[in-house]
């Protein structure tokens, strides 16, 4: 029995990591086709991408485009949370379901939906309409994991601090939000990740300043090569990173 | 700093629900008050009402001598010491502490001086830079009591403070209480159900039940000559015997009751007396005789169950000395002072009658 848990465990891993780790291999071999047989190893692909001013401009603007869009999603998710957990409003149950309905529509219908908006409002595509776009896939999202772990116990303290003086502005900076840091920043970084990934509505949505997923794929059109695979090499390294990172300086802090 | 307190007709409604009916009470400066009486009540909703997170529906509210009736709990002369302490988690004792001080503007060394003198007080000066959920639930609770006494208030409100530490630190919490608010000064209004807990610390005992008032005073008073019923019973165990009006006087189940007259023409009462104060010795009232049905030691005291032999189907509770040694099945003739009966209409008129 012992021997098939393990086996069991060894081949849900391989499904999980063979395709990154062949992504990582192939990105080392000394040959125009990420295809076996394996030589080099090189790094002559990571310097090809470090050196392309295309590939970097366009992962500088997912960059920007993540935080930036990340960001206000968080903000909007937060302040809408606040308002519907801490006050009584008409029709809340109402509003809570449409904040978190755009979840079921896919990437594809909200980017038509918005390259049409864009379109008869004489809005030209940019980096700004792509980050739009991220904002209204990620604030129901930022709202759902901000709005569950709003609790009494925040709550109370809330009270608390309204009694002991403080003001409506100054009960959100000073004890709101850091009680709520660690769902606020969760909500944040799994924006940014998804944001970072996104190909279909950045890619509807850019014109001339692309983000990084929509440069892979018109790499991709002139057919494989060791390049792109060096490219999610480098993505996949900078992930890993961040990850690690939050689980060391966020996560593993509060469990201490 | 401390102030009085005085309510008038308050009402108060939550939808069709009337949670504080014609609540009318005054409170000294520098008293320390106990709002008592079981779940749903209205002693909370009082306390919210003093603190400003709840506006009455009817009423008014002064604290001193001005209007509270409207204003807003940060503008209020009173702080409140909440159920489950609301301390700030990812604040230092020491900024908890402060946080009052903070929002009137105190520059920073000043109001950490102030902070710990506070701390001071309630004896965690050197834990000034640990975090909440570094302590125990006592200590929390200092911290609470601590950040709400920093700014000073007129009034303190606590909403059953207690009520989540284990029996022996409660016990030695309620002393602490009491010498802090000597200290002080300030007025105190605490809220519990325990009516032990109210009679440990109160100077002012409140009974309430059901939105109202019940009965008001000194613990002794409210303990040995409630006004009412349910004050009675809720103060601690009570015998209640059946009585009526008769000729003669009042008669009760075990007889005539001495020294009671009455002209009202109410049919039903009910006469109360404490299991303590059944007394075995000859004395002015005679219950006739009982037999112990059983016994269970407490310390200072045997707790028994008695019933009567002259009416069988009814059982009373007394207190007998440690050295009585009780054995069930034990006659025993009782007797009680009729000054220490309390009677009760049983019916709507909720007077009492005076022996």
């Amino acid at each position: 029995m012992r021997v098939i848990q393990w086996f069991y465990l060894a081949v849900a891993f391989a499904f999980i990591y063979l395709p990154v780790a062949s992504l990582v291999l192939f990105s080392l071999k000394d040959g125009n086709l990420p295809l076996p047989p394996f030589e080099g190893p090189t790094l002559r692909w990571y310097q090809d991408v470090l050196g392309d001013h295309q590939l970097m401009a366009a992962l500088g603007n997912s960059l920007l485009v993540a935080v930036v869009s990340s960001f206000t999603a968080c903000t909007l998710g937060f302040l809408a949370a606040y308002g519907l957990a801490r006050h009584v409003l008409p029709g809340s149950a109402f509003m809570r379901g449409l904040l978190i309905a755009p979840m079921t529509v896919s990437y594809l219908i909200v980017g038509l939906g918005l390259l049409i908006v864009f379109n008869q409002l004489g809005i030209g595509l940019s980096l700004w309409a792509a980050g739009t776009g991220h904002v209204v896939i990620n604030l129901p999202l930022c709202f759902a994991i901000i709005y569950a772990s709003m609790g009494a116990q925040q709550q109370n303290a809330e009270h608390a601090a309204r009694d002991l003086g403080a003001n409506e502005a100054r009960v959100i900076t000073l004890v709101t939000i850091p009680m709520l840091a660690p769902a606020i920043l969760a909500a944040f970084f799994l924006a940014m990740t998804l944001s970072w990934d996104e190909f279909v509505i950045a890619f509807l949505l850019t014109r001339f300043d692309v983000t990084l997923p929509v440069e892979i794929w018109s790499l991709l059109r002139s057919g494989l090569s060791s390049k792109t695979n060096a490219i999610g090499s480098l993505v996949f390294l900078g992930s890993v990173t961040v990850v690690l990172l939050l689980e060391i300086f966020l996560f593993g802090r509060r469990r201490a | 700093m401390t102030a009085s307190i005085s309510i008038t007709t308050l009402h108060h409604q939550f939808g069709d629900f009337q949670a504080l009916k014609d609540i009318n009470l005054s409170i000294d400066a520098g008293e320390y008050t106990v709002l008592l009486g079981p779940s749903g009540c209205g002693k909370t909703t009082l306390l919210s009402v003093l603190g400003g997170f709840l506006v009455p529906t009817q009423g008014n509210v002064m604290i001193g001598d001005n209007d509270m009736t409207r204003v807003q709990p940060a503008k209020r002369p009173t702080t409140t010491m909440f159920q489950d302490y609301a301390l700030f988690p990812h604040m230092t004792l020491q900024d908890n502490v402060a946080f009052g001080l903070r929002m009137r503007g105190m520059a920073k060394s000043e109001r950490h001086a102030k902070a710990d003198q506070f701390l001071e007080l309630v004896g965690l000066r050197q834990d000034g830079t640990k975090r909440p959920h570094e302590l125990s639930g006592g200590q929390r609770q200092r911290v609470a009591l601590a950040r709400a006494l920093a700014v000073n208030p007129d009034v303190l409100l606590l909403d059953e403070p207690l009520g989540a530490l284990d029996l022996k630190l409660r016990r030695s919490m309620q002393d602490e209480l009491k010498d802090i608010q000597r200290e002080v000064g300030t007025t105190f209004v605490h809220v519990t159900h325990d009516q032990e807990e109210a009679m440990a610390i109160a100077d002012r005992i409140v009974v309430m039940n059901a939105g109202r008032i019940e009965d008001q005073g000194a613990p002794d008073r409210v303990y040995r000559r409630p006004s009412s019923l349910f004050a009675a019973n809720f103060m601690g165990e009570m015998n209640q015997l059946p009585a009526w009006c008769e000729q003669h006087g009042v008669k009760t189940a075990l007889g005539y009751l001495p020294g009671h007259d009455t002209a009202n023409s109410t049919t039903q009462w009910t006469a109360c007396i404490r299991p303590e104060q059944l007394t075995f010795e000859p004395h002015e009232w005679s219950l006739g005789s009982a037999t112990i049905i059983d016994s269970a030691f407490f310390g200072s005291h045997y707790r028994c169950h008695l019933r009567s032999d002259e009416a069988p189907e009814l059982t009373l509770v007394a207190y007998l000395p440690p050295s009585a040694a009780p054995k069930p099945g034990t006659k025993l003739p009782i007797y009680a002072n009729p000054a220490d009966i309390s009677l009760f209409a049983t019916e709507e008129s909720k007077e009492a009658i005076e022996p």
